[in-house]
């Protein structure tokens, strides 16, 4: 992605329901991280849930709907075209949504028909261009950017990138990506590394990038996520990491609590720190640990991340 | 073991002699193993069709058998007998009794989409073992999958109000599900989560699962899209030949007996 001052300057905000709940820490991290490199958030009026992992298995195009009733409100009553949603599933669902109502006119029709007994106007393909938190950072402030603004250099710690499942698969829904060079990968994710790097950190080589946690079934079968996310863990330590940034809620307290269930139930200790990479890239700004919401994380980063003279 | 596959055969399908020798040669052990053959006669020619009506088994019927699936799988990784691209088959094949050994674990799909990521032929394969879990549910073959208690209450929620609150969904989840909201594991987290977190934080968060967010306005769209939902849930419990289980389920819900 080329960066382009100004490019997503202001641009609408979809936090949805996990940054109110327990992806509280993402959120205001990346409101502040907004604000110290000036770039405009303005909240989804009124907005609703996406339909995360678990509506489309009761109807696929309910879910496009609920999708599309975001995108409606951004568009059609703020007037915006572009809408950030630092959340892996609200990302992955409004692009989804995008994509099936542009090639599947049955999608279209169920979404008009529910917009108008829902009393808005129906969301039409094209309207809004769906982002996530990483391309925001990328395409309005870039690594040449962020490196010029950075205070507290993250002085090479050693960071394992997880970008999950729902960032890059299935491939059709990301049109823009794998489109060559500057282009977000679907298969080797980059945009976070890119990032964080440029923050100062150093990349381990994490062949588990776009693994799954689990996080669908984190609570229905436990068992799965458990080791799915102890894999995970293991692999990062493995690779020498001492953080695992995240850029999803769901994936970040996944991996916060299975961590904690694989000692529990497994007697696996492991201490690698997980913590979002908006709470890395603040930090990085010179913003404080309490800024970022360190102290809202489960692994306890705080510690760690002062004797590393951050925080 | 010589024979590939050894999940998908029967153990007492498998035939090995301890002691046999064969024209003065010994072939004791593994070089005696054969399989007995198989005979199939009870073909369900309904079941790809059903399942095609459910949502995600719409392109069941584009599969070459190629098995990108299975070998993309994160669940096959822990569990071998996790097999979406054996499954189809047998669904494209009508072998019911056969998918039916591995009803219990259909539902473990994790949604990663690695197989549709890599399926050549846009089978969606992650929708197709969504589909089939829920036609063993419909059908009676299965109880309902903790999975589906869970996309039960988090759907009900946010049709319910628009938006979901993650205590409530736990709540609802255990309660439906039977289990103890004190699990050893989550109080450990909870715990952990207390160390650094300030009052004011954990009386929002509580406030916040009393209270329950939703959106302003909604009841218009909650009553569209149960209307919708009702719609195709009777779509789909005709396709599958169910009418007399809607019925009963409208009078369980209260509603008065359709003349």
């Amino acid at each position: 992605m080329a960066t382009n001052p100004g490019k997503y300057q202001r641009v609408a905000y979809y936090p949805g329901c996990a940054l109110e709940g327990t992806g509280h820490a993402y959120n205001r991290s990346t409101k502040v991280v907004g604000k110290a490199l000036g770039l405009d958030l303005v909240e989804v009026e009124n907005w609703n849930c996406c339909g995360a992992m678990e509506v489309k298995n009761i109807d696929p195009k309910i879910q496009t709907y609920l999708s599309s009733r975001v995108m409606s409100i951004a568009a059609n009553e703020m007037g915006f075209d572009t809408v950030m949603a630092p959340c892996n599933g609200c990302y992955h669902n409004l692009k989804k949504a995008e994509y099936d109502l542009k090639n599947d006119a049955k999608s279209a029709e169920v979404v008009d028909r529910l917009s108008r007994k829902a009393g808005h106007e129906s969301y039409k393909a094209g309207q809004v261009e769906t982002i996530h938190a990483l391309d925001w950072i990328k395409g309005s402030i870039g690594e040449e950017g962020l490196r010029e603004r950075v205070k507290d250099s993250l002085k090479g710690l050693k960071i394992a990138n997880y970008y999950g499942c729902m960032y890059t698969r299935p491939r059709h829904i990301f049109p823009e990506k794998d489109q060559g060079p500057g282009s977000e990968s679907t298969s080797k994710p980059h945009f976070m590394d890119d990032l964080l790097a440029a923050a100062g950190a150093e990349n381990v080589d994490f062949p588990l990038k776009t693994a799954c946690c689990g996080g669908a079934h984190t609570l229905s079968d436990s068992d799965t996520s458990t080791r799915l996310v102890l894999n995970i863990l293991n692999a990062a330590e493995a690779a020498g990491a001492e953080v695992i940034a995240t850029e999803c809620p769901t994936c970040h307290s996944g991996l916060e609590m299975h961590q904690v269930r694989a000692e529990k139930r497994l007697g696996k200790q492991t201490s690698v720190k997980i913590v979002y990479f908006t709470q890395l890239i603040g930090l990085a700004l010179g913003l404080s640990g309490r800024q970022v919401g360190l102290h809202e994380n489960v692994s306890d980063s705080i510690g760690f991340l002062q004797s590393k003279g951050l925080g | 073991m010589p024979i590939h596959e050894q999940s998908l055969i029967r153990p007492e399908n498998l035939k090995t002699h301890e002691q046999l020798v064969v024209d003065g040669v010994d072939v004791s052990g593994h070089w005696s193993t054969f399989i007995e053959s198989r005979v199939v006669t009870d073909y369900n020619e309904a079941m790809q069709e059903e399942i095609t009506a459910l949502p995600g088994g719409e392109y069941i019927h584009r599969c070459w058998q190629c098995g990108s699936c299975t070998n993309s799988c994160t669940v096959n990784a822990i569990n071998a007998d996790f097999n979406p691209r054996y499954w189809i088959y047998l669904i494209r094949m009508g072998m019911e009794s056969e998918l039916l050994r591995d009803k219990d674990i259909i539902w473990q799909c994790v949604s990663c989409n690695r197989c549709t990521y890599a399926c050549p032929r846009d089978v969606v394969p992650e929708g197709v073992m969504k589909a089939t879990a829920h036609w063993l549910e419909l059908k009676g073959h299965t109880p309902k999958s903790p999975s589906m208690h869970f996309d039960e209450e988090f759907s009900g929620q946010v049709i319910e109000r628009g938006k979901i609150e993650e205590g409530r969904i736990m709540q609802g989840f255990f309660r439906r599900t039977g289990q103890p909201l004190m699990q050893d594991w989550l109080v450990e987290m909870v715990k952990r989560m207390l160390r650094h977190l300030p009052v004011g934080m954990l009386a929002r968060m509580g406030l916040a699962t009393v209270l329950a967010p939703r959106t302003s306005g909604w009841s218009r769209a909650r009553d569209a899209i149960r209307e919708y939902v009702d719609e195709q849930h009777v779509k789909q419990r005709r396709a599958l030949g169910l009418e007399d289980v809607i019925e009963a389920a409208r009078q369980d819900a209260g509603a008065p007996a359709r003349s």
